[in-house]
C-alpha cells in the first residue's frame, strides 16, 4: 500500500523544528558574538563581525582539563560497564534457578531507583571510602547507575538468539566461556553498541555525581564547568554558550557520522 | 520452545530432519547442562551494583532517622527528621510542587511526541533529515539545555528583550505560573524526543495490515489514528508515561540551573529541596528522609512498570521454560 504523505503531520513536524532549531540558531551564533555584541546587538540578530574569541577564552579558563576529566569518566564508564554487564545478561538469559531471577528483578527494580535518592549517602559512602574529590568516586556511582537499563538491554538482544545455536555448541562440548566468546558476544553486537552508547552518553552527560562528589579544580567535569561559569562569569553568555558548544561537539561528530546506529541505541535503551 | 518448534522449524518433516532431531534431544539430554553458564558469572555486576546502589538505598533509610553534619559521625535521633519535615510548610509546598511540574510534563510530553513519533514512522520525504534535528536535544546535557535556555530566556539580554510584544516585560521566571511554565516548557524541550523515539519504535510495530483493512473500509487518517494506531500504542504509552512520571518526579539539574528553586521558595520541588537542606544547610539528617520519600513513590512507580509492561515475563520467550 503506498501512503500519501500526511500534510497535517508535516506542518506539526515544522512547528517542531521551530522549537527544536530557535534555541539551537541562538546558541550557535551567539557563541560567534563579541560580548559587546551580545549586550547591543541582542541574540537574535546577525553579528556584524564575527569571531572565534569566545572559543579561545574556555581553553584558556581551563576547559581543556574538564574535557580530559570527562574523557577519563566516559572511558572508564564504558570500560566497566563492558567488563561487567555481558556476563551477567548471558547469566540471566542462560543460568537456571530463583537465585538469577532474583538478581534480574533487583536490576529491574533498580531502573527507577533516582539517582537524587541515593545522593545523600552516595556522598557518605564515597568521603568513607576516601574518594571523594577524585575522579573515580564519581566514576563507580556513574557506572553503577547504567547497569539496569544497559542490562536490560542486553538480555533483550541475548535472548535473540536461538536454542539451536547454544545447542550445536554443546554438541560440540563447547564450555560456557565458549559459549560466551563464540556466540554470545558475535551475536548480541547490536546490544552491545546499544549499552556504550548509552553508558557513554549518561557519563558524558552526568551532572548530579560530579556536582556532589568533587569540588576542586583538577577534578572537575565539563558540565560541572557550565554550571560553575555560569554561577560565576553569568554576564559572558558568549563565553558561556561556545563552552556549551564545545561539551556537545564530540557526541554531536559520533551523531554526524553514526546517526543510525546512536539512535537505534537510544531505542534501545527506552524500548526494549 | 524446545522440541516443539524446532519440529515446526524449515525441513523438519522429512526423514533426515526427523534424525537431526533425535540427535539433537539426544544431545539435550547428554550434554547441554554444560553450556549453561554458572551463577559466578552474575556475582561481579550484582556485587558491584548493590555496593553502590542498594547500599546506599538501605543507608538512605538509615541516615532519615539520624543528624548529620556530612563531617562528624552521625547520631541517632529518632523521629525528629520526620516530624519537622512534616511541620514544615516549604515541604509541603514542595510535594504539592513536585506533582505539579510531573502531571503538567505527562500532559504536554504525551501529546507532542506521540504525535512527533508516528510522523517520525512515516515514510514523508526529507523525514531523515528533518528528525535529524529533531532529535538533537538527546545529545545534550540537561546542565547545557538549562544553561542554553537560562541564556535564551534572559529577561535583559535574551530574546524577551528583542520581542516585547511577544513576552511583554520579558521576566518569564519572575513569577510562579512563569516559573513553572518555562520549567514544563524546557521539560518538552528536553524529552520529547525521546518519547517520540518509543513511540517511532511502537508505531513502527503496528502490522501494516491493520490499516490496509481500515482504508478499505473507507476510514480517513484521522480516524486510522484515533482507532489504529493510539490503542496499538496502549504499551509504548504506559512505558512512556511511567518514564515521565519517574523523571518528573526527580527532576533537578533545570530546577537548579534555570530557576534555584524561586522565585522564593516557588519552584522549589522535592529534589531540590533535598538538595538544598543536606548540600546548603548541611542537614543530611532530613535532606535523607525527603530523598527517601522519593525513592518509596520511585520504588512504587517502578514496580508498577514491571508489571504493567510485562518486562519480568519476558523471560522465557526463546526457551519455553
Amino acid at each position: 500500500m503506498r501512503r500519501r504523505p500526511n500534510h497535517l503531520a508535516g506542518l506539526g513536524s515544522l512547528v517542531w523544528l521551530a522549537v527544536v532549531g530557535f534555541p539551537l540558531y541562538v546558541l550557535l551564533i551567539s557563541t560567534f558574538r563579541t560580548r559587546a555584541s551580545y549586550s547591543s546587538e541582542g541574540p537574535l540578530s546577525f553579528p556584524e563581525h564575527l569571531t572565534l574569541q569566545n572559543y579561545a577564552d574556555d581553553f584558556s579558563n581551563g576547559f581543556g582539563q574538564d574535557f580530559l576529566n570527562t574523557v577519563i569518566v566516559t572511558a572508564s564508564v564504558v570500560a566497566i560497564v563492558l567488563l561487567v554487564v555481558p556476563p551477567l545478561a548471558y547469566a540471566i538469559v542462560r543460568a537456571r534457578g530463583r537465585t538469577i531471577a532474583t538478581v534480574f528483578r533487583i536490576f529491574l527494580l533498580g531502573l527507577a531507583i533516582p539517582a537524587q535518592a541515593v545522593i545523600v549517602p552516595m556522598f557518605y559512602v564515597i568521603s568513607k571510602a576516601g574518594l571523594y574529590d577524585h575522579l573515580i568516586g564519581v566514576i563507580l556511582p556513574t557506572a553503577a547507575f547504567c547497569l539496569p537499563v544497559c542490562t536490560l538491554v542486553l538480555t533483550g538482544a541475548m535472548r535473540d538468539i536461538t536454542n539451536e545455536l547454544y545447542e550445536a555448541m554443546a554438541m560440540d562440548g563447547a564450555t560456557p566461556w565458549r559459549v560466551f566468546w563464540q556466540l554470545v558476544v558475535p551475536l548480541s553486537r547490536g546490544g552491545l553498541s546499544s549499552v556504550v552508547v548509552f553508558s557513554a552518553l549518561q557519563a558524558w552527560n552526568g551532572f548530579l555525581f560530579p556536582l556532589i562528589l568533587t569540588q576542586s579544580e583538577s577534578s572537575k567535569v565539563i558540565t560541572l564547568g557550565l554550571y560553575n561559569f555560569q554561577t560565576e562569569h553569568g554576564v559572558d553568555v558568549p563565553g558561556l554558550l561556545s563552552a556549551v558548544v564545545l561539551s556537545m561537539l564530540p557526541i554531536f561528530i559520533v551523531y554526524l557520522f553514526a546517526r543510525r546506529a546512536l539512535v537505534q541505541g537510544l531505542m534501545g535503551v527506552g524500548g526494549k | 520452545m524446545s522440541t516443539s518448534s524446532l519440529g515446526s522449524g524449515p525441513g523438519s518433516g522429512s526423514g533426515p530432519g526427523r534424525g537431526a532431531r533425535a540427535g539433537r534431544r539426544a544431545g539435550r539430554r547428554a550434554g547441554v547442562g554444560v553450556t549453561r553458564p554458572g551463577l559466578a558469572w552474575a556475582v561481579p555486576a550484582t556485587v558491584f551494583f548493590l555496593l553502590f546502589a542498594i547500599l546506599p538505598l538501605v543507608l538512605v533509610a538509615v541516615l532519615s532517622f539520624t543528624s548529620w553534619d556530612g563531617v562528624g559521625a552521625p547520631t541517632f535521633n529518632g523521629l525528629d527528621n520526620w516530624t519537622r519535615l512534616l511541620h514544615d510548610p516549604v515541604m509541603t509546598q514542595s510535594v504539592w510542587l513536585t506533582l505539579v511540574l510531573t502531571a503538567a510534563g505527562v500532559l504536554v510530553q504525551t501529546p507532542v511526541s506521540v504525535l512527533l513519533g508516528v510522523w517520525a514512522a512515516g515514510h514523508q520525504r526529507n523525514r531523515a533529515v528533518l528528525s535529524a534535528v529533531f532529535f538533537t536535544p538527546l545529545l545534550l546535557s540537561a546542565t547545557a539545555i538549562s544553561v542554553v535556555w537560562r541564556a535564551v530566556l534572559d529577561p535583559n539580554f535574551g530574546v524577551p528583550s528583542q520581542l516585547p510584544w511577544l513576552f511583554g516585560d520579558g521576566n518569564l521566571m519572575g513569577s510562579q505560573s512563569g516559573a513553572i511554565a518555562v520549567l514544563t516548557f524546557v521539560g518538552m524541550w528536553q524529552w520529547t524526543p525521546m518519547h517520540a523515539l518509543l513511540y517511532q519504535g511502537g508505531a513502527r510495530a503496528i502490522p501494516r495490515v491493520l490499516y490496509q483493512a481500515a482504508a478499505i473500509d473507507g476510514a480517513g487518517k484521522v480516524r486510522q489514528f484515533l482507532h489504529i494506531t493510539l490503542p496499538q500504542l496502549r504499551n509504548t504509552m504506559i512505558t512512556s508515561v511511567i518514564l515521565m512520571l519517574v523523571g518528573g518526579l526527580t527532576t533537578f539539574d533545570t530546577v537548579l540551573i534555570l530557576t534555584q528553586g524561586g522565585p522564593g521558595t516557588d519552584t522549589t520541588n522535592s529534589a531540590f529541596y533535598m538538595y538544598q537542606q543536606a548540600f546548603k544547610s548541611f542537614d543530611f539528617g532530613s535532606g535523607s528522609a525527603i530523598a527517601l520519600v522519593l525513592v518509596v513513590v520511585a520504588t512504587l512507580i517502578s514496580l508498577a512498570v514491571v508489571r504493567l509492561s510485562g518486562y519480568d515475563k519476558m523471560r522465557g520467550t526463546t526457551e519455553g521454560l
